[in-house]
């Protein structure tokens, strides 16, 4: 991390700082924090912000909180994570259980639940939206559009069609579509200009 | 108080490890954040254990979605709506503590070998896995209500309203709980 750049001081700093973008993210927390981190409080550099941004992606689990847990244990070892984290999650946690306890005590009316549905499947198509935005990346795999498609279908048929278990589908086709992407990057080796 | 505390399915001890165990599980498996696995939580805790109906299901990640906060807590209110805080414990630990000792050991570790051959590999390969799963996602979450005409619609609005325009998606939400009560969803 480079020296010109402000830097948090204690790790109270992470907390507020993590909170305070958890609040103003609806519907994903990623555009937020690139603004208060990068933009605003200029914690991180954008090339930083994408070096976090791509390991946060490449490991399992929800992007931002991986992201918030790699920046905060940088700054302050676990004590940073636990605070960048726990910023990330608590409140929010708290207003989100405060509104699943007022859903449940409408549960038996049905304006709540016909509004829920509809919410429902606005959140599919906000996944949706998601998922077309991912595939603009596709473009540039070295996998190949052909592969990159047969590999999506294969997975939504098995996974949301035939209702296969996770486990099992990503045991197969996860080593498959690493092996495949492994050679074929070996034959095609990134240029810098591309 | 006690539903709010245990939930109004009552599960036993074994249930309760298991029910971490699964999304302890599906932590490690969340290539592409923990929304891709959707298909997996659905199929366990509706189709295999019946704990929750495909309308609560939906509703619970629904209700997250409608939220501010990273999108993982649709987990605690899944694990809420089945099992009150102790579920929200299960659930939202499971989904979490794997994924968390992962990333705090590859980040002091692997900063420095992003250009190794495996790794990129690994981010090029799974782009697609990733964009199958979200597929399956939406798919998943219409389940209550694919029979309805304006389900589809909605769904492809709600995708070309986030694609196209700057505007929050509580707008899109608001949209969907009218949707929903004039009986359109």
């Amino acid at each position: 991390m480079s020296e010109s750049l402000p830097r948090p001081q204690r790790a109270t700093d992470l907390f507020f700082a993590f909170q305070g973008l958890a609040l103003q993210g609806f519907g994903g927390v990623l555009p937020v924090a690139q603004r208060e981190l990068v933009d605003r409080r200029q914690w991180l550099s954008q090339a930083e912000f994408l070096e976090l941004l791509s390991l946060g992606q490449v490991l399992p689990g929800p992007n931002i909180v991986n992201m918030a847990l790699i920046f905060g244990d940088r700054c302050f070892g676990w004590r940073g994570a636990l605070a960048s984290v726990a910023g990330l999650m608590l409140v929010p946690l708290t207003i989100v259980l405060a509104l699943a306890v007022l859903v449940r005590q409408g549960a038996g009316s049905p304006v709540v639940a016909d509004a829920l549905r509809g919410m429902g499947v606005v959140a599919a198509g906000l996944v949706l939206s998601t998922a077309v935005r991912l595939a603009g990346v596709l473009k540039d795999s070295r996998l190949g559009i052909g592969l990159c498609v047969g590999i999506a279908a294969a997975i939504a048929g098995a996974v949301g069609g035939l209702r296969w278990p996770l486990v099992g589908v990503l045991a197969v086709v996860g080593p498959l579509a690493w092996l495949a992407a492994w050679w074929k990057i070996g034959r095609r080796p990134p240029g810098r200009g591309d | 108080m006690h539903d709010i505390l245990f939930g109004p399915v009552a599960l036993d001890a074994a249930s309760w490890w298991q029910l971490f165990a699964h999304f302890a599980l599906l932590s490690l498996l969340a290539v592409g954040g923990a929304i891709s696995t959707v298909p997996d939580m659905q199929r366990y805790v509706v189709a295999q254990r019946g704990w929750l109906t495909d309308a609560q299901f939906s509703g619970s990640v629904a209700l997250a979605q409608a939220a501010p906060g990273p999108n993982v807590l649709f987990v605690a209110v899944i694990g809420f709506n089945l099992g009150g805080l102790v579920g929200v414990l299960a659930t939202l630990s499971g989904s979490l503590l794997p994924s968390t000792a992962l990333a705090l050991a590859a980040g002091r570790y692997g900063a420095q070998r992003r250009e190794a051959r495996a790794l990129q590999a690994f981010t090029e390969g799974m782009a697609p896995v990733t964009i199958g799963l979200l597929l399956s996602t939406a798919w998943v979450l219409t389940e209550p209500s694919r029979l309805r005409w304006g389900t589809w619609p909605l769904m492809l609005g709600t995708a070309w309203f986030m694609l196209r325009t700057r505007c929050s998606p509580l707008w899109a939400i608001a949209v969907g709980a009218l949707a929903g009560v004039l009986g359109f969803v």
